[in-house]
């Protein structure tokens, strides 16, 4: 199978090591990767702010590259979610909303393809660490990704998962995290006190954007806790 | 005057910050959530309730003319007048003229949310009535002058001392700030508003076509008192609250109480189809209702949005959500707080004025999965934020948009912007957190994220670039993209 | 156009615009299906799980009651009725009580000994508030939910269910029901051509939580309910 590899804006630019542990993972699996190196962005800022009229050359651009994509990967809940969840509806009404259904079937997150699709759990990764699984909205809700990456993560060698009491947004939400940031700040307050309580070294998450807010709060408050994404954990050995 | 959208910051930004207050929510929240989850899993199938109530709400909206019809014949067929107002005004009025013409000097109320929405009571008291509410919550934030915190548990936001001082200065009778005590206090007070009052008035929960009966949800007692009592009963209802069968109320009632309380049936659901009948020893003479339009059939015409017509106003999506949990359900400064009031205050006021409450939201959805009745609560709000782009677009925000289009579909210009941003990051680290900050929405409260050295395509174009250097050099064909 | 009408036209007008794909009414559920099944077969299988006897009902009902803080008592014989009446009566001090006429709860209610205000053929509401207890039959009680289904036809009126402090149900194996639907096919047997213009599900004694999430019982309705079933 074909692997093209969507990266998400802010992780080409603020967190490729995300990206380059996917790449590391996949071919240690044997699988052949492209990258889509032309496309930067899902449009979701323009999306969520309501200005679809700009999203979509954007997202139109990403349907044009991935046409002939096979496998769509997105290390990302939220752009993966764009990607399946919402291009149907950002084309609904236009010539294109059949091609954005056809994407949406190829698209997958990397925790969930991982699991569901390729049937692996163990990637031999060493995690010595107390740590927390955050769940993204959008891969919770949009994506419906719960299992697959606790399912990942029982199986890294002295990692000790424990559970947050709250399932509840991080706050950092696209643009509401600036239009909104006192509710956005007050909602990360709550959740790094839910990983504190819970005892958590490390906050892990499928979802950079959620990390990043987190992470911006943590190094302003000057907290011990850490965020790592999913796939630098499985990365390691 | 402030602008709604201001006053909405405003507010959020004290109440954000009041982590006295964060925690009180938070605790009580808790508490629901806990009997929610244990309710909802005594449930054979949750899952299969919340379609099947979908579907039935679906049906009735969709034949709304023909069950109020049906609804409006049966009640008059038993002695019952029913009023029909097309918006907030006509409502005031027909209920104006009904105390006026009933010779009434103090009302009791029930709790309605729909006559919130038309602002009842200032009408009544300005007209010279007395308005007392008979729910111990609206009966709290009555004396206290202000609107209801949530529309389940309206002094959801009081402590026991709070309340203590308020009735010692309002009603002269506050012995302790036990909450049992204090209950006590409004019990005897109200018991002679029950018997006083000429006029009585509730809300709905549900209007039945199939036997015409409004059916009214509660735990205290205070809506049946304020039935059987007073000679002449009133009741607003909204038109979207029809449902087809007497029969379907044996799903919607259960799953109002777990959705709404945690509860698997609520203390009293009382059915009303009319006055006083032949051979019934009491109930009111005269018992109309009014249907109340206001904006509803402009939410039905709403195709995308239509199904906001289901909701049972059970408060569900009010407690789960993160934004209700930290401003609370006053700032809103409407009726209606929360996901429900973000999807449909905009309707019923005017998008232009409200669009600030569909963007106040990180679209979490934890609102759609929480109604029982499956509105899609969060895409409506990103609905509602295309339309008010699409009505009166922001000239920097669109011409911002634009170039940020111009940018990332050209490789070339994707590249140069993350190069001049490692530069500017230097020169930010200046301003950084200050007012001058143009970042300062993000920096006030949070560290920037550091822009990577190399970012990953960079990173992906060096190693294909070697792999090809090396193949070549080895006589192989060219690899990489 | 006057009101009703407006209002109708601007519905049938709304409707003209197709629904969008995740609000299309279902299929099945459409008005005047008649091959559709009866909706409250099919809430049977959706709400908590009610088992198939009367010894499960009672269990439910009793446990349902434990929760709810009502006083529910399974008696042996009338005779038991009567012994729980006066030990009621003894141990709240009931100086006089509310009833109706029932065919049940009249005789019950004599043997009390206690001046009686019988709310049959009207009567003076101060009065009533003025009873330690009103005592009343009922129309079904609900297993699965702890309910006891009154109305203002079956039940002396309105008030007398609901404004005297203490609320006594005095009511028959043959009326436990096993679940809400059950309980609505019953209503819809019994009144179909006459419709009370009142029916309330009654579930436990009158309660609020608005006071910090505090449970109070006794808000405005009664303070405590008792059901004694015989």
């Amino acid at each position: 199978m074909k692997i093209t590899l969507f990266v998400p804006c802010f992780v080409d630019a603020l967190y490729p090591q995300v990206a380059i542990a996917v790449v590391r993972i996949l071919e240690r699996l044997g699988h052949t990767l492209e990258v889509a190196e032309d496309l930067n962005c899902c449009g979701q800022p323009a999306f969520n702010s309501g200005c679809w009229a700009e999203a979509r050359p954007v997202a139109g651009r990403v349907l044009d590259r991935l046409r002939a994509a096979e496998t769509v990967l997105v290390p990302s809940g939220s752009c993966g979610a764009m990607l399946r969840c919402f291009y149907p509806a950002l084309f609904a009404g236009t010539p294109r909303e059949a091609e954005a259904r056809a994407l949406a079937g190829r698209v997958f997150e990397f925790a969930e393809f991982l699991v569901d699709r390729l049937g692996v759990s163990d990637l031999g990764a060493r995690f010595p660490h107390r740590v927390t699984y955050h769940d993204g909205c959008h891969s919770l809700r949009e994506m419906h990704i719960q299992a697959a990456p606790r399912r990942l993560l029982a199986h890294v060698r002295d990692l000790e998962l424990v559970e947050m009491k709250q399932v509840v947004c991080c706050g950092f939400g696209g643009t509401f995290a600036v239009k909104f940031p006192m509710i956005s700040t007050a909602m990360g307050e709550v959740k790094l006190a839910e990983a504190q309580a819970a005892g958590a070294e490390y906050l892990v998450s499928c979802d950079s954007s959620c990390l990043m807010h987190v992470q911006g709060l943590i190094d302003r408050q000057g907290l011990r806790l850490k965020t790592i994404h999913l796939v630098e954990v499985l990365a390691t050995s | 005057m402030t602008s709604p959208a201001a006053a909405f910051k405003q507010h959020a930004r004290t109440l954000t910050r009041d982590l006295r207050h964060r925690h009180r929510i938070q605790t009580a929240l808790g508490k629901y959530e806990v009997k929610r989850d244990e309710m909802k899993a005594r449930f054979q199938d949750w899952e299969g309730a919340r379609q099947a109530a979908a579907a039935i709400k679906s049906e009735a909206i969709h034949h709304l003319d023909r069950y109020l019809e049906e609804f409006a014949a049966r009640l008059e067929a038993r002695g019952a007048k029913v009023h029909w107002a097309p918006h907030a005004e006509a409502a005031r009025q027909i209920i104006l003229g009904i105390c006026r013409d009933r010779g009434a000097r103090t009302i009791v109320k029930s709790k309605a949310m729909t006559a919130e929405e038309i602002h009842l009571n200032d009408t009544l008291e300005q007209a010279g009535f007395a308005v007392v509410e008979s729910d111990l919550g609206e009966f709290i934030v009555q004396l206290r002058g202000e609107p209801p915190y949530h529309i389940v548990f309206p002094a959801m936001h009081l402590t026991r001392g709070e309340i203590r001082e308020l009735f010692a200065r309002e009603l002269g009778d506050a012995p302790s700030d036990s909450p049992e005590e204090l209950t006590m206090v409004a019990r005897r007070v109200l018991r002679r508003k029950y018997l006083e009052a000429d006029v009585g008035i509730t809300g709905a929960n549900f209007a039945i076509a199939e036997t015409g009966m409004i059916s009214v949800t509660e735990n205290e007692g205070n809506a049946r008192l304020t039935a059987a009592l007073p000679r002449t009963m009133i009741t607003l209802v909204g038109i979207e609250k029809v449902l087809p069968r007497l029969a379907d109320l044996a799903l919607f009632l259960p799953l109002l109480a777990t959705a709404g309380a945690g509860q698997l049936l609520s203390g009293y659901n009382t059915l009303y189809g009319g006055p006083r009948q032949p051979g019934e020893p009491d109930g009111p003479e005269e018992f109309h209702v009014v249907l109340l339009d206001n904006q509803r059939s402009t939410i039905l015409a709403d195709s995308e949005q239509r199904d906001a017509l289901h909701c049972i106003r059970c408060g569900a999506c009010l407690n789960v959500c993160p934004i209700f949990r930290h401003v609370g359900g006053q700032t809103y400064g409407t009726t209606y707080p929360g996901p429900i009031g973000a999807v449909i205050t905009p309707h019923l006021r005017g998008l232009r004025a409200w669009q600030h409450l569909p963007f106040a939201s990180s679209l979490c959805g934890a609102c759609t999965e929480a109604c029982p009745v499956k509105i899609d609560l969060h895409h409506h709000l990103l609905q509602h934020r295309r339309n008010a782009r699409t009505q009166r677009p922001i000239w920097w925000e669109k011409l911002a948009f634009r170039l940020f289009v111009g940018v990332v579909n050209r490789p070339a210009l994707w590249r140069l912007s993350l190069a001049l941003g490692r530069l500017g990051q230097k020169v930010h680290g200046l301003v950084r957190g200050t007012r001058l900050d143009p970042a300062y929405a993000w920096t006030q409260t949070r560290e920037m994220p550091r822009l990577a050295p190399q970012s990953f395509k960079q990173w992906w174009r060096q190693r294909s670039a070697n792999r090809a250097g090396r193949d070549s050099a080895e006589g192989r064909g060219p690899v990489g993209p | 156009m006057n009101p009703r009408d407006t209002i109708l036209a601007r519905i049938r007008e709304a409707l003209r615009a197709p629904a969008a794909r995740h609000n299309a009414p279902a299929p099945s559920a459409a008005a005047g299906d008649e091959t559709a099944a009866p909706p409250s077969r099919s809430f049977t299988g959706l709400l908590p799980r009610v088992g198939p006897g009367f010894e499960d009902w009672v269990a439910a009902f009793a446990a349902a009651s434990r929760e709810l803080r009502t006083e529910f008592v399974l008696c042996e014989s009338e005779a038991q009725v009567r012994t729980e009446l006066i030990r009621l009566r003894d141990a709240e001090g009931w100086q006089r009580v509310a009833a109706h006429a029932g065919p049940r709860v009249k005789p019950a209610v004599e043997a009390l000994g206690l001046p009686v205000w019988w709310t049959d053929g009207g009567y003076d509401k101060h009065a009533l508030e003025q009873c330690d207890a009103g005592l009343t039959e009922c129309d079904a009680l609900v297993a699965q939910t702890g309910t006891v289904v009154v109305t203002s036809t079956s039940a002396g009126g309105r008030a007398l269910n609901v404004l005297p402090p203490h609320h006594v149900v005095l009511a028959g194996r043959e009326q436990l029901v096993p679940d809400l639907p059950a309980a609505f096919a019953l209503l819809a047997e019994r009144y179909a051509t006459a419709w009370p213009s009142m029916i309330s599900f009654i579930t436990g004694p009158s309660r609020t939580g608005d006071i910090e999430r505090i449970l109070v019982l006794g808000a405005h309705g009664p303070k405590k309910l008792t059901v004694l079933l015989a």
